[in-house]
């Protein structure tokens, strides 16, 4: 829809409405601001200077600290060995939650049988739960696979739990799929996987970058996981950032857990930047409407 | 029907993809159900990771589990124990206040933007990435952000102060009374503009004739929008309410990077509640009870909507 309402031109309803978009960009712009300001800072000129003051002399030590010698826990090596934890947990994740629900997706589109709806109802659901209900019996599993506290059990974790939206994103998409394009080709002898390969993932360019960015998103911030299963040297970049701000003893260091803050959240943010509207498209999809 | 007229066409046309099969019996055993043994281990890996483990977690509650899981029945003894614990008290209703106003001022904000952003503005493609991107961050960096944003003795109280308000107080977030409030706040600024671009979908996919119809009958644009387009937004207030309902019940990264509960247990909520007696407090059948209330609550919610969303599509 488009109101047409007003004209264009600068009428005073008009400087109203840009007034409160510019007021509401700078609520939404004025954390990230304060952050990138103060993780340029020196500790002196953040006490002695205001929070939304430019940095008088600019220096990249936080971010130097949060990167190499910051202390987490015990060791004081910095952020870079869990932001490659996190990079070895999405990775994966990503990929085997993707391939799994194009074909799940597929399956319940295109080779339909009785009870399709149910199975797809209970998947949907696993999206929904509260992870505290499968929190217990998780921690135990995994210890008794024997990677309780590994990156690969996070891998698995995160497959498990992302396989409903992944599951979503592609039935909805496949369901606008024309039927009679695989029925021609299974008249040709086509097979399950054949079709599959040729015809579906071709034209799944879209569902595929969507479904990656959520996937990637979703799984590079999570907390709850990474926290209850992860902890220690393999632990994945958001938990790394909470340890090294909550429970660090002695001088309070603001510009290293502002640098440490925005080194966790670049990586989704680059995303979003780069791919903004299948980003938008992803989150839209999750909330269940194809 | 046609079907057969195709295949007497076809045979020229077919390449490679077609070998004329030897079928055995297993052969066709397998391709007819390859499709379900191709779904079959996420189906197996939700049947067990999901509904097996809430079962599971269902018959911890109704255990003595201290530090480790036992499996004798003590029937409802833990759930008892829960709803006598005061701290869940504080928990649910901390949710409620939180939830509530995380939802309602979510919808609010997210509807208005998305209405002064459907203009016709100028710089549309500059504001609408602005409102939306805090949903790419993670809660805990959103936490460690407006943690520092509030700090009373570096952010923003002082800021206001330096510039000459002298008497300028916003302490919410060293007050027990104030904190969740602070929670609010920042979960509506990572959330809000995702609504935002629910309800933009929304408004562009209304039919325009309606709208100009309205115009003509000299209806101002206050009114048009009461009366003919919000009401048409009721499917998008519906899945925006589902999802923020669940975001909400679900919350606990970002009171963890924010207040870590506190001040006291005055940010508890019941993913916090349920984490500390689960890990640190050695109550895990408390923690699982916990953890079963958090989940039927979800699913008061979910439920019907899923109920909803799925049979919709089957008409």
């Amino acid at each position: 829809m488009s109101a047409a309402v007003h004209a264009p031109g600068l009428k005073p309803g008009r400087i109203v409405l840009y007034a409160l978009l510019a007021l509401f960009a700078v609520f939404y712009l004025l954390p990230l601001f304060v952050m990138i300001v103060t993780s340029f800072k020196s500790l002196d000129e953040i006490r002695l200077g205001n929070m939304l003051s430019l940095p008088q002399q600019p220096t990249t030590e936080a971010w130097l600290a949060a990167w190499q010698t910051s202390c987490i826990g015990l060791t004081c090596e910095g952020l870079k060995g869990y932001f490659w934890n996190s990079i070895k947990m999405v990775v994966p994740a990503v990929f085997i939650s993707t391939i799994l629900g194009s074909l799940n997706g597929y399956v319940l589109t295109k080779w339909r049988f009785p009870g399709h709806r149910w199975i797809f109802a209970l998947m949907l659901f696993g999206c929904f739960i509260p992870f505290q209900s499968v929190l217990v019996p998780m921690a135990l599993i995994l210890g008794k696979l024997g990677i309780a506290g590994t990156t690969a059990g996070l891998v698995l974790v995160h497959v498990v739990y992302g396989l409903g939206f992944t599951t979503l994103f592609f039935r909805n998409y496949y369901e606008a799929f024309p039927n009679e394009l695989i029925r021609a080709a299974q008249i040709d002898g086509a097979s399950f996987f054949q079709i599959f390969r040729r015809i579906m993932l071709p034209s799944s360019g879209p569902i595929i970058v969507v479904t990656v960015i959520f996937q990637f998103t979703n799984i590079w911030n999570d907390f709850l996981f990474g926290a209850s299963f992860a902890s220690g040297d393999s632990a994945p970049m958001t938990v790394a950032l909470n340890n090294l701000v909550n429970t660090s003893t002695g001088v309070r260091e603001y510009n290293v857990y502002m640098a440490a803050a925005i080194i966790a959240a670049l990586p989704t943010l680059l995303v979003y930047i780069i791919s903004g509207r299948y980003f938008v498209r992803g989150l839209m999809a999750g909330a269940v409407k194809g | 029907m046609s079907v057969e007229q195709t295949v007497e066409a076809a045979p020229q046309v077919i390449a490679a993809g077609r070998q004329p099969k030897p079928e055995s019996p297993a052969g066709l055993w397998l391709q007819r159900h390859l499709p379900k043994l191709v779904l079959s281990p996420s189906l197996l890996a939700i049947g067990v990771f999901v509904y097996g483990f809430i079962i599971w977690t269902i018959y911890l509650s109704f255990t003595r589990s201290k530090i480790l899981p036992v499996y004798a029945f003590a029937g409802t003894d833990a759930h008892q124990r829960l709803w006598h614990t005061p701290n869940w008290y504080k928990a649910l209703e901390n949710l409620a206040i939180f939830g509530s106003l995380y939802i309602i001022i979510c919808l609010a904000l997210g509807l208005f933007l998305a209405i002064l952003i459907d203009q016709k503005i100028r710089g549309e493609g500059m504001f609408r990435p602005i409102f939306l991107y805090p949903m790419a961050l993670s809660f805990i960096v959103t936490g460690t952000a407006w943690k520092w944003f509030l700090n009373p003795g570096y952010g923003l109280q002082k800021t206001v102060q330096d510039w000459g308000w002298a008497s300028f107080t916003f302490d919410w977030i060293t007050s027990t009374d104030m904190a969740i409030y602070t929670v609010v706040i920042a979960g509506v600024w990572q959330v809000s503009g995702f609504v935002m671009a629910m309800f933009l979908a929304g408004l562009r996919g209304i039919d325009s004739d309606m709208l100009r119809a309205a115009q003509i009958d000299g209806a101002s644009t206050f009114n048009t929008y009461r009366r003919i387009v919000i009401p048409q937004l009721r499917p998008i207030f519906l899945s925006a309410f589902v999802v923020l309902a669940h975001m909400a019940i679900k919350s606990y990264d970002l009171v963890v990077a924010l207040t870590g509960g506190g001040p006291g247990n005055a940010t508890e909520l019941p993913a916090t509640f349920m984490y500390s007696y689960t890990f640190t407090r050695n109550q895990m059948a408390i923690g699982a009870a916990s953890a079963v209330v958090m989940l039927a609550i979800i699913g008061a919610v979910i439920i019907p909507y899923l109920y909803l969303e799925l049979r919709e599509k089957k008409s």
